[in-house]
């Protein structure tokens, strides 16, 4: 294995974040702190609780999800995408580098900075709600494993991408308004019984689920089905990828 | 470490690249390479001439895994680029053509990226002889998109050596760079070669082959024409010319200097006569006759030989010519 290759990849993503860092973590607690002043300050004053928890800390895990899915897509994509479109990309393709080893160390950069401004969300939560986690190994596990997944669903994108336009395409059309109708700031429990069939085909249901239940104990889906659900798209992920470094496709011609 | 090259044969010189058959079609259906065969010499600098199109970029970007043949194989140090590519690829180094170089990065960062991603050591010290040799070392903490055009481009040279390799892919190094900057580069492509290193460079200037090549290889249209010795080529393809530059022009040839086939400049005032230099009997002692027969009186005279761009141009003619239905 070429561990200097992937410590070199790592090492430039991350220092690409930290040298951005108003926008790398600045950016996403900024936008954290906004939604606890509109949904918990302002709305959760008419809501008091939610299946028994405080409105307030309710939508803690649903807001880091929202940020997590979108900056790992974001970093992932940006990380990939970039090279190619400056033409760097030559380098890494003509290194001696598996694909295993690319993916180790620009997902692994994706993901590790998405956990960073997960935590870092979760510590500025701690400051407008009182927070308690049920299952930290759990919260740690739903955590981490979203982080490498939408790092990998972002890498597919950041390979798919042929310009800048279609690299925002599917964050802001496909994967926002999935977090959002997915039960980010509130339960399913709450939708009318035919909109909770069809909440059921979002994905996003099953993380947002299994990551509130590590918190709470409250669960719209059961928790093995949310962890299956995040392992089969981990593995539909690494076979796209797999697939795209097997053909060349939008990398070799 | 570098791998070592593999020989089946030590009193045998194996090459260090080797391409059989290679035939690159891109999805659009254009066909890049036709059946492209050739050995490249360890220690050698060959320069691939062709227009642009030609095939040449397509060439080296297989031998460096860039792009995939069609069909074909390739090898490197006696390693097949597809089975062993982690070998071949750490013996390789590749200056790309166009600038192709991050904007917000460090020099210095830049080049241990490179080293790294080729699996080496860190070793801070080879890095700064290699800057130091491209003239870059104050320019090491510069960021990359302060740098000018000339520099740029020996950033990626320093990049492309930076994991030490054995075979060196210069895709029009020179393209778009100043005279000056052009013969450094010429004479780094030297340095390396007497240190050991087999270089291959795309140009479509002649005069960059000519200056610097061992043997060079004619590609167009996807065809490689031919290969050999640049002196070789010279010799086979090159025609003298003798020209006779006259005290007062003439406005026709004098009949005794028809038979000649001599070419008149249009103020008449020099006459060109092309032999073949090998040949026992050239004629220029009969042309030297005819001319004091004919009366004409010789202000000069000089001869030229036919350089390599006129050699590409008549086999890219030639070719042409013969494949037009």
């Amino acid at each position: 294995m070429n561990t200097y290759a992937i410590r070199v990849i790592y090492k430039y993503e991350m220092l690409r974040a930290f040298e951005t860092i108003a926008q790398s973590f600045a950016s996403p607690v900024l936008s954290t702190a906004l939604y606890f002043v509109v949904f918990g300050s302002a709305i959760g004053g008419r809501i008091q609780t939610v299946e028994g928890v405080p409105y307030g800390a309710f939508i803690v895990p649903g807001l880091m999800m929202l940020a997590i899915l979108t900056q790992s897509i974001a970093n992932a994509s940006f990380g990939i995408y970039f090279p190619k479109f400056t033409g760097t990309i030559y380098e890494v393709l003509s290194a001696p580098i598996s694909f295993i080893e690319i993916l180790i160390g620009y997902v692994g950069a994706a993901a590790t900075k998405s956990f960073i401004i997960g935590l870092i969300i979760l510590g500025t939560a701690g400051f407008f709600v009182p927070l308690h986690i049920a299952h930290p190994f759990w919260m740690l596990a739903f955590l981490i494993l979203t982080c490498i997944s939408f790092s990998l669903f972002g890498f597919i994108i950041g390979l798919w991408a042929t310009n800048f336009e279609k690299l925002q395409l599917i964050p802001m059309l496909v994967i926002t308004p999935l977090v959002f109708l997915g039960g980010s700031f509130y339960s399913v429990s709450m939708l009318p019984p035919a909109w909770q069939t069809v909440t059921l085909f979002n994905p996003v249901v099953y993380l947002i689920s299994g990551f509130r239940w590590s918190f709470f104990e409250v669960a719209d889906v059961s928790v093995g089905l949310s962890l299956f659900m995040v392992l089969i798209f981990l593995a539909i992920c690494l076979l796209i990828v797999w697939w795209i470094f097997r053909t060349g496709y939008r990398l070799k011609q | 470490m570098n791998p070592e090259p593999k020989s089946a044969d030590a009193t045998v010189p194996s090459p260090i690249v080797s391409i059989a058959n290679v035939s690159k079609t891109y999805t659009n259906g254009y066909q890049a390479l036709k059946n492209v065969s050739l050995d490249i010499q360890r220690g050698e600098i060959l320069a691939l001439l062709g227009p642009n199109g030609a095939g040449k970029t397509t060439l080296i970007s297989t031998i460096c895994g860039i792009v995939n043949a069609s069909t074909g194989s390739i090898t490197v140090g006696g390693y097949d680029i597809e089975a062993d590519y982690r070998i071949t690829r750490r013996m390789i180094g590749l200056v790309p053509q166009e600038l192709t170089l991050g904007a917000f990065e460090k020099v210095w960062h830049t080049l241990c990226f490179s080293r790294g991603l080729f699996g080496k050591v860190p070793d801070p010290g080879y890095l700064e002889k290699v800057l130091k040799d491209l003239s870059l070392w104050e320019k090491k903490n510069s960021i990359l998109m302060s740098l000018s055009g000339g520099m740029k481009r020996r950033v990626l040279i320093a990049k492309a050596l930076a994991h030490q390799p054995s075979v060196l892919f210069l895709d029009e190094p020179t393209a778009g760079v100043d005279v000056e900057l052009r013969k450094d580069m010429w004479a780094l492509v030297q340095r390396l070669r007497e240190s050991g290193v087999t270089i291959i460079l795309t140009t479509h200037y002649i005069e960059e082959a000519e200056a610097i090549a061992d043997r060079v290889g004619i590609i167009n249209h996807g065809e490689l024409l031919l290969v050999d010795d640049k002196q070789a080529l010279m010799r086979k393809l090159g025609k003298r010319q003798f020209i006779v530059e006259l005290e007062k022009p003439i406005t026709v040839l004098p009949v005794s200097l028809l038979m000649l086939k001599l070419d008149l400049s249009l103020d008449g005032c020099r006459m060109t006569y092309t032999y073949d230099p090998h040949h026992t009997d050239n004629g220029i002692n009969s042309l030297l006759q005819a001319i004091n027969e004919s009366g004409l009186v010789i202000k000069d005279v000089h001869t030229t030989k036919t350089s390599l761009e006129e050699i590409f141009v008549g086999l890219v003619k030639n070719k042409t010519t013969q494949t037009r239905p």
